[in-house]
């Protein structure tokens, strides 16, 4: 189908952008590579009185690092982010789930910002940065506000961002150079969004695990933080033991709805697969 | 409906300038506006990959971009990938290894495949299966089309 009619702005400033989405009082919907609202738009599930365009705004794709943490500003495109030495260096977890993300033309269109505000649960990005424990910044009528991956993510496609607030950049702490890391996804088919997919990251401590991050795609409404798992490694180390019952506990910790495409014990039991041979590879990577 | 807006677009190497509302799609901006109609229209929400084009030299899916979003980009599509009369080394490659049978999908199947060799030039059987997998066909069985990219990519180098 096509779209309904609608206006379009293209403003040049996150300034005019957010002073056209106070305008339409959230009427308008913030337009970024499209990947996904695109496609709601033709379905017409999307019907919104305007569209605020952000890619005539300069300036808002770059990936810099600094103080620990690497910022990507929200139009930097996923294909940027799959080549980027940077990433590559410092967030290897998010270039490999950046692998995962759509297809080749997807990620050549598709940016962080728009994936992360979209809040698709079921996409990579979301669980990479509560994984890792990032933020991003979002510009209001107030000004700038930073707010964390835990507070973030409300319910299906639904973040806390306000309806006048423009998600600006998103922050993600530098991995340690020693950490294991992986993405293990399961889709029917290659570039589907994830039926379950996880996100690990551990830091080793000889045969200690000095940190472990585990994060979900697809086992419910939102990203879930499996803290408890965690903990089951960071107290227990690095043994198969432990990483089978950090494993059953991921899968404790999760809320999973069904819908068409698996069921809720479906995707339980993903959990626990995928949780557990995301370890058993992010252990293996992790340097000693 | 909303005020019409001008989209100043290149397209194989040709300058354009059309009028159109804002929520019409590029594909349809290419086909109906422009009578480019080698862009061929499957799905219309992005999964098929039949109306990929390249947008400022990638691969871009244009039935999920406002033909707005292309003002000032260049773009090619498969009217362009022949030069001075010859085919394009894919081209040649998909009829050399029966890369096609209906053809709807291979517009989209071609410049795809053209993007994957500008960004890794000597892909393995995998990275070319990961690649097409962004487009769908429903006659080949695919094998085909994956030869025919590795011949080309081998041509290309």
């Amino acid at each position: 189908m096509k779209p309904v009619s609608f206006d379009y702005h293209a403003p040049a400033s996150l300034e005019a952008a957010v002073a056209l989405l106070q305008r339409y009082g959230g009427e308008a919907k913030v337009l970024a590579g499209g990947q996904s609202l695109m496609p709601l738009l033709n379905f017409r599930l999307s019907r919104p009185a305007a569209l605020v365009d952000l890619g005539r705004i300069p300036g808002l794709a770059y990936i810099e690092e600094g103080d620990g943490q690497v910022r990507l500003g929200a139009m930097t495109r996923q294909r940027t982010i799959e080549f980027s030495p940077v990433v590559a260096r410092r967030l290897p977890l998010l270039g490999e789930a950046t692998k995962w993300v759509g297809h080749l033309p997807i990620r050549t269109r598709g940016t962080i910002g728009g994936s992360i505000a979209h809040a698709d649960p079921s996409a990579e990005y979301p669980a990479v940065l509560t994984a890792l424990g990032g933020a991003v910044v979002a510009r209001g009528p107030k000004g700038e506000r930073v707010v964390q991956a835990k507070d973030l993510f409300v319910t299906y496609l639904t973040t806390s961002l306000e309806p006048d607030e423009v998600l600006a950049e998103v922050r993600l702490p530098a991995m340690d150079p020693a950490a294991g890391f992986a993405l293990e996804e399961f889709a029917r088919r290659r570039g589907d969004f994830a039926i379950v997919a996880i996100a690990a990251m551990v830091v080793r401590d000889g045969a200690r695990c000095a940190q472990a991050r585990l994060a979900t795609a697809g086992a419910g409404p939102v990203p879930v933080r499996l803290s408890a798992a965690e903990e089951i490694l960071e107290r227990d180390g690095l043994t198969d033991a432990a990483i089978a019952a950090a494993a059953r506990r991921a899968a404790e910790l999760v809320s999973p709805d069904s819908d068409l495409h698996a069921s809720a014990d479906y995707r339980r039991h993903l959990t626990e697969v995928l949780t557990r041979r995301a370890l058993t590879r992010a252990i293996r990577g992790a340097r000693v | 409906m909303s005020d019409p807006v001008t989209v100043r677009v290149t397209v194989n190497g040709v300058a354009h300038t059309g009028r159109c509302e804002p929520r019409k799609l590029l594909v349809d901006f290419l086909r109906e506006d422009l009578g480019l109609t080698g862009t061929h229209v499957g799905c219309e929400h992005g999964v098929c990959g039949a109306c990929t084009i390249l947008f400022n030299g990638e691969a871009a899916r244009s039935c999920i971009m406002l033909a707005v979003q292309a003002d000032g980009a260049e773009l090619l599509t498969i009217e362009g990938l022949m030069q001075d009369g010859r085919l394009h080394p894919l081209q040649e490659a998909f009829r050399e290894h029966h890369g096609l049978q209906c053809g709807f999908c291979t517009p989209g199947m071609l410049l795809t495949a053209l993007d994957l060799l500008r960004t890794n030039p000597s892909p393995t059987e995998d990275e070319i299966r990961e690649g097409v997998s962004a487009v769908l066909c429903r006659c080949t069985g695919y094998h085909g089309i994956i030869k025919a990219v590795e011949a080309a990519a081998q041509k290309m180098r």
